[in-house]
């Protein structure tokens, strides 16, 4: 045999034995946007790193929820990346179902880390999952329609005068709503909202023993508030619309208001897909009058490591990567500002070029570094969580209220009602759950 | 000999299973044509005409593989239904020619399997399948939906069977035929219709199923089911990409169902005029 023979002989099996111990990691994630744009940017990083390969599983949040909470509970350990808001991360983290993140590498800069994502996904002093992309909610209003009626928006906004301007606004023959709010029951749906809205108003979801808070005024103002004003300026239907729903009225300018997730800013000024994309001004969530409270709505995706993964080095190597600084910086060169996943980090609003791009980059900082959902409410609270209760129990809890009080705004029920059977099947739920002793 | 129908009869008729068709229909074909829509259409309200845009298409093909998840529709469904049909021709013949007094109690209770709600069996499958590195496997997939699928193939192939005159299988005995022979010479090729129309039922089933083809794969072996849900998303405008992904995902099976409807619809009504 030659030598040239046997060194290419060598040169294959050594090639061979490096695709051999290539490690494959299964992430699990949803279908939005900035999800998708990574997956279509992770060459930078299988390039970077040859001996680790990606797969991905996209599923609706639903069934995402689903699939990984019996992968995790019966350590089927089919997934090593997942995809889970910060509602799940407290939650799992104390279950044990989430590992800690310590091996982000060196440059990773946790510091830079929004504060408020940051706490949110912290247990016990751990960072149990790395924001991807975060948002809180905002107002989103017509500019154009504000000065034809007059109406300037004030830096921050009441209750009272987005209640006064909504009414103004409205002109039902040019089919122009004064407000879109979200009305479809679900606890991530019109619970978020009227969540926040609650919390606005002073109200919360339990006493300090976990006592349900239906009964209380603050509840009954706030669901009549928003009952009101959605039969006086919001759309027809409204208790089926969710985000999508009212995202497509705004961006056909029937919407003069809508108060929403930040991230729907970006939406509404892009051109390609909004006619009033010129005509959007953005304001923080209104409070009530004397209550300093604007919702904390703060929501993020985030990139965690379940307890079952057997390859929990690969994929913390993996987090650090996409959600690092240098992500971002990868995302602007090959998309441009405008598309990088908003919401985590301090230094992208410090960017100049970042801002320059995007209009909606002050108020949305703003809105983030105003929610605080370790105290939702100004009464105090045994939870955390801004626009939801970070308990097992809220996701079924909070949509059987959703369902009471998406049927108030259908006009099936009235507020007194909702209320009385919210607070039954709350102390009912609770009791059982062994919060009430 | 046949009823003189009245032509009048005859065209009401006509007009009234076209309009149920249609009806029926429908959904299926407003999702091909949401198909050809951009994302602001598909959102805009209700219409029948699309611009004829491609880029759904071209989007769902760029983002996602579409010919793994379909060859594992294949292999799942196709493989599913032949293990079942193998399993279940002898036990249908054994309740259809010698029954017992529990012949129907045991027809009702493999039935009633199929009334328990899936998702409460789920975690102890899983956990069997994990134990039996059958996780993400076309192996296990196909096991579970030939499972699942079990109680509507005996059944089928019982009422096709029992139409079929006992005399005969009990000819073929006296003649000296093997219960082998007997299965494979005598009762099958008389059945053909009935075995083929379960066949073809089974597999729309299989390709269709959505809970256990979800829960049960990742990547490896997720068959079109989970290349659909892919596509769905609570944020963002999707319906066209959804629906562009739908028409790929059912445009096989609804071929399939067109060119041998007639094997299916001899299949289903065999036995259902004496």
């Amino acid at each position: 045999m030659t030598l040239k023979a046997i060194l290419a002989g060598a040169a294959s099996l050594l090639a061979l034995s490096a695709v051999a111990r290539a490690e494959t990691l299964t992430i699990a994630t949803v279908n939005n946007g900035d999800m998708v744009r990574m997956q279509g940017l992770t060459e930078d990083f299988t390039s970077k790193n040859p001996d680790i390969q990606l797969e991905w599983v996209t599923l609706e949040e639903n069934v995402l929820r689903e699939r990984v909470t019996t992968d995790i509970a019966t350590q089927g350990g089919q997934y090593d990346v997942l995809t889970i808001g910060n509602y799940e991360v407290p939650i799992w983290a104390k279950q044990g179902w989430l590992l800690p993140l310590d091996k982000l590498g060196d440059d990773y800069d946790a510091d830079d880390l929004l504060p408020s994502i940051r706490g949110g996904l912290t247990v016990d002093g751990k960072l149990y999952a790395a924001p991807f992309y975060g948002e809180s909610a905002m107002i989103m209003y017509r500019t154009d329609l504000f000065e034809k009626a007059g109406l300037k928006m004030p830096e921050s906004p009441t209750w009272e005068f987005i209640g006064d301007a909504a009414r103004k606004i409205t002109d039902r023959s040019a089919d122009i709503n004064g407000i879109c709010l979200r009305g479809k029951a679900g606890w991530g749906e019109n619970m978020a909202f009227v969540t926040a809205l609650a919390n606005s108003f002073g109200g919360r979801w339990f006493d300090e023993k976990w006592q349900p808070q239906f009964d209380q005024p603050e509840w009954k103002d706030a669901l009549q508030f928003y009952v009101d004003l959605m039969k006086d300026a919001g759309p027809a239907g409204a208790s089926s619309n969710g985000f999508n729903e009212n995202l497509t009225l705004f961006q056909q300018g029937k919407c003069g208001m809508w108060i929403d997730a930040t991230v729907a800013a970006s939406f509404v000024s892009d051109p390609k897909n909004s006619t009033v994309a010129d005509k959007v001004g953005f304001a923080i969530f209104p409070t009530k009058e004397g209550v300093d409270n604007h919702g904390n709505w703060l929501w993020s995706w985030n990139l965690a490591v379940p307890a079952s993964s057997k390859k929990a080095d690969a994929a913390q190597k993996f987090i650090g990567w996409a959600t690092s600084k240098a992500y971002t910086d990868l995302v602007a060169s090959k998309e441009g500002w405008a598309n990088v996943p908003p919401g985590t980090r301090t230094s992208l609003y410090n960017n100049d070029e970042y801002k320059k791009v995007a209009a909606f980059a002050e108020p949305t900082l703003k809105a983030m570094q105003a929610a605080d959902i370790t105290k939702p409410s100004v009464k105090p609270v045994p939870y955390t969580g801004g626009q939801f209760v970070a308990i097992p129990e809220f996701q079924a809890l909070g949509t059987t209220v959703g369902q009471l009080f998406s049927a108030v705004v259908a006009g099936q029920s009235s507020v007194d009602d909702a209320l009385t059977a919210a607070q039954s099947t709350a102390t009912r739920e609770m009791t059982r759950a062994g919060y009430i002793k | 000999m046949a009823r003189a129908v009245s032509t009048k009869t005859k065209i009401g008729w006509t007009v009234v299973v076209w309009a149920v068709a249609l009806v029926i229909f429908f959904p299926i074909l407003y999702t091909i044509i949401t198909s050809f829509k951009t994302e602001q259409e598909a959102i805009q309200g209700f219409s029948l005409i699309p611009s004829g845009t491609v880029e759904n298409y071209v989007t769902v093909q760029t983002q996602r593989d579409y010919f793994k998840p379909f060859m594992n529709s294949v292999i799942i469904s196709v493989g599913s239904t032949l293990l079942g049909v193998i399993i279940a021709v002898p036990a249908a013949w054994a309740m259809a020619f010698s029954p017992t007094r529990r012949t129907k109690d045991i027809l009702m209770w493999m039935l009633s399997t199929k009334m328990m709600p899936a998702a409460a069996v789920l975690v102890p499958i899983y956990l069997i399948f994990l134990r039996a590195g059958l996780l993400d496997s076309r192996i296990g997939v196909t096991i579970m939906l030939m499972l699942v699928n079990l109680p509507i193939i005996v059944w089928m192939l019982y009422t096709y069977f029992r139409e079929i005159p006992g005399e005969i299988l009990e000819a073929s005995r006296m003649d000296g035929a093997s219960l082998w022979n007997e299965l494979v010479y005598v009762l099958t090729p008389m059945a053909i219709p009935g075995i083929a129309s379960t066949l073809l039922l089974n597999i729309i089933l299989a390709w269709n199923e959505a809970f256990w083809t979800i829960q049960l794969t990742t990547t490896n072996a997720a068959p079109l089911t989970a290349f659909i849900a892919t596509f769905s998303s609570p944020q963002g405008l999707f319906w066209a990409k959804l629906s562009a992904a739908s028409t790929l995902a059912i445009a096989p099976i609804l071929i399939m169902g067109w060119f041998s409807q007639k094997q299916l619809v001899r299949g289903l009504t065999f036995g259902a005029v004496k």
